[in-house]
């Protein structure tokens, strides 16, 4: 790239090369291009987070100055800690983690693994039509039957608990029964055979053969099914009434809907940016670490996120 | 003729053995199909011809629920209008973004992964997170556009709250999270054949020519599915307006979950709510067999790599 100020500086070889220099001219303006898009689209798109996670470290003076502040100076770090506590965070962030979103991973990934192995490896008849049903209740969309679930769950004095979420994880997920019977597929069953001549079960063989084999799809799974626990936001909203028992979403909702009302000078913004963040932060942590099985989650199956 | 008979007759000791361990595996998910797809698919549609509000016995009044919304429900097609702006410009545009963003990211570029992973973020951190920022972005008062628009001496834009631009402005926030569409085309964009742009520069079209030529047509099956499938989860959005907009301001951004939650848990209007969800479950419907019908051409497409 760095010759073409030389091609230009010496007429006798622009005379030579007319199409060879324009050539190299064009390729050197369409890179340039490409970065500049490129970077300006990175710009917009962080933009919001960086504003997010920069807001945080804000007083309200700094909040609500034009020209907006872009660095925060000072930067009060305690706000994490003042917001978190604020609305006691600890709570909710026990319940998101151990009351909803480890156990519905947990028991999605087992009982969805149980299913897969039926339809992936186990020879019976009626197998097809039956995972043909399974794959089209991947597009019943969970609106429909929202309403006559929450009439069972209710009578069943399910309201205020998480039961209305892992119990429902104990019968497969169509999503991932697909995905994980796709990859048990690829096992060859000549290993299968060798475990059940040394006197495997079939329990045995998904225990000790497909299991270790299948640790990529297995990850996309607990990824998967983790995010949308985390992130969930109608489910609680609909099941869960009361203050001690919502999970993180709920609970920057509702820390909204109070703070907002308090005025400029309550620290209302800095505080919701700081648990947004906060909330935000883990699902980010864990893209960064686990990066390659999101890619190969959704390049695969088209996961959403 | 009695060749035919031994084949329809029993199993040996082995296929019994299968066909009862196969049913075994697959019991966890045809019961959960039973009892959390099947039964409140029927429940709902006759919810959806009764008149029931939690508290008295349903009332069966037939199609009333379905007349009364299509002819004199007042918000109805208010709703309707909304959703189908939404999903009409919104998923266009979110597919063309993220196609475009993906192509740059697919061009001979240093950083891919980072800038893939800056997209991507986006589109996994919790809505309830992103919703807070960009309600703060966005604010009129003290959000950050219009805190350079007042430093610049312009007019201020109110993007949340008035009814022109509220849905604008949400259609913006879509596009922002389509991360996910971004990572489908570039996994279908790294599997077009190098071969293919070398022959199309050996018979000399410029970049413009390849891209409509070679890069668009191998990529249909993926634009398509991913347009169908952008369709059917527009549809079903219900954090970013809930949680931004809560339906306003006068209605414009009551969308169809939103107005479907207010009518089962606000209102109470069970039966009414169930029609709509009944209605909804058709379009999505229409849409996955749309897909499905579409798959065989994008599959015999994909068969390339």
């Amino acid at each position: 790239m760095t010759s073409i100020p030389q091609t230009v500086s010496t007429p006798a070889q622009v005379v030579q090369h007319p199409s060879h220099r324009s050539q190299l001219l064009l390729n050197w303006l369409t890179r340039a291009a490409t970065y500049t898009l490129l970077a300006l689209l990175g710009v917009t798109w962080i933009f919001p987070l960086y504003w997010m996670a920069t807001s945080s470290l804000k007083d309200d003076p700094q909040i609500y100055t034009v020209p907006p502040v872009l660095i925060p100076d000072p930067a009060f770090w305690n706000n994490f800690g003042d917001a978190w506590t604020r609305f006691d965070f600890n709570l909710a962030a026990f319940n998101s983690v151990f009351l909803y979103s480890l156990p519905v991973t947990f028991f999605t990934l087992l009982s969805s693994m149980v299913v897969a192995y039926g339809f992936a490896k186990i020879v019976w008849r009626g197998r097809e039509p039956l995972f043909w049903i399974c794959i089209a209740t991947m597009m019943l969309p969970w609106q429909v039957t929202m309403v006559p679930l929450f009439i069972t769950f209710k009578q069943f004095g399910w309201i205020n608990t998480y039961w209305p979420f892992v119990v429902p994880s104990l019968f497969g997920n169509a999503y991932f029964i697909f995905l994980l019977r796709q990859f048990f597929r690829s096992i060859p069953e000549e290993l299968s055979d060798a475990a059940r001549i040394d006197g495997a079960d079939e329990f045995g063989i998904l225990w000790r053969i497909v299991l270790p084999l299948s640790k990529p799809a297995i990850a996309v799974v607990l990824l998967f099914r983790f995010l949308w626990s985390w992130n969930d936001y109608l489910g609680p909203l609909i099941y869960i009434n009361t203050e001690a028992m919502q999970p993180l979403a709920l609970a920057i909702y509702r820390m909204r809907t109070l703070a907002l009302s308090m005025g400029t000078t309550s620290m209302a913004y800095p505080h919701l940016m700081a648990v947004s963040t906060l909330v935000a932060l883990p699902i980010i942590l864990i893209f960064i670490f686990a990066q390659r099985t999101f890619i190969e989650g959704i390049s695969t199956t088209g996961l959403k996120g | 003729m009695t060749a035919i008979t031994p084949r329809v007759q029993r199993m040996t000791k082995t296929e019994k053995r299968n066909q009862l361990l196969g049913m075994l595996f697959i019991s966890p998910w045809l019961l959960g199909f039973l009892l959390f797809a099947l039964f409140p698919l029927v429940a709902s549609l006759y919810y959806s011809m009764t008149n029931y509000d939690f508290i008295r016995q349903p009332q069966f009044i037939g199609l009333t629920n379905y007349t009364r919304l299509f002819t004199v429900d007042p918000d109805f097609w208010t709703v309707m209008y909304n959703t189908l702006y939404y999903v009409g410009f919104g998923v266009p545009l979110g597919i063309a973004v993220a196609f475009l963003i993906a192509n740059l990211l697919n061009s001979n570029i240093q950083g891919r992964t980072f800038f893939r992973s800056v997209i991507y973020i986006p589109s996994i951190v919790p809505a309830v997170c992103t919703a807070m920022v960009w309600l703060f972005i966005l604010n009129v008062q003290y959000g950050v556009i219009n805190g350079v628009l007042k430093t610049l001496g312009v007019p201020t834009i109110p993007f949340l709250s008035s009814p022109e631009l509220a849905k604008p402005s949400l259609i913006l926030i879509y596009v922002w999270a389509q991360g996910t569409a971004v990572v489908i085309f570039l996994a279908a964009l790294q599997d077009v054949p190098r071969s293919l742009y070398d022959a199309a520069l050996v018979d000399g079209a410029n970049a413009w020519a390849r891209f409509w030529n070679v890069t668009v047509p191998m990529c249909t099956p993926v634009l398509l599915f991913n347009f169908i499938m952008g369709i059917i989860s527009a549809f079903q959005d219900f954090t970013l307006p809930f949680v931004l907009t809560g339906g306003g301001p006068m209605k414009s951004t009551e969308f169809y979950v939103v107005s479907l939650y207010r009518n089962a848990f606000v209102q109470f209007s069970i039966g009414k709510a169930s029609a709509m969800a009944w209605i909804l479950f058709l379009i999505i419907l229409l849409f996955s067999v749309l897909l499905f019908r579409s798959s065989a051409r994008w599959i015999y497409y994909g068969g390339e790599k």
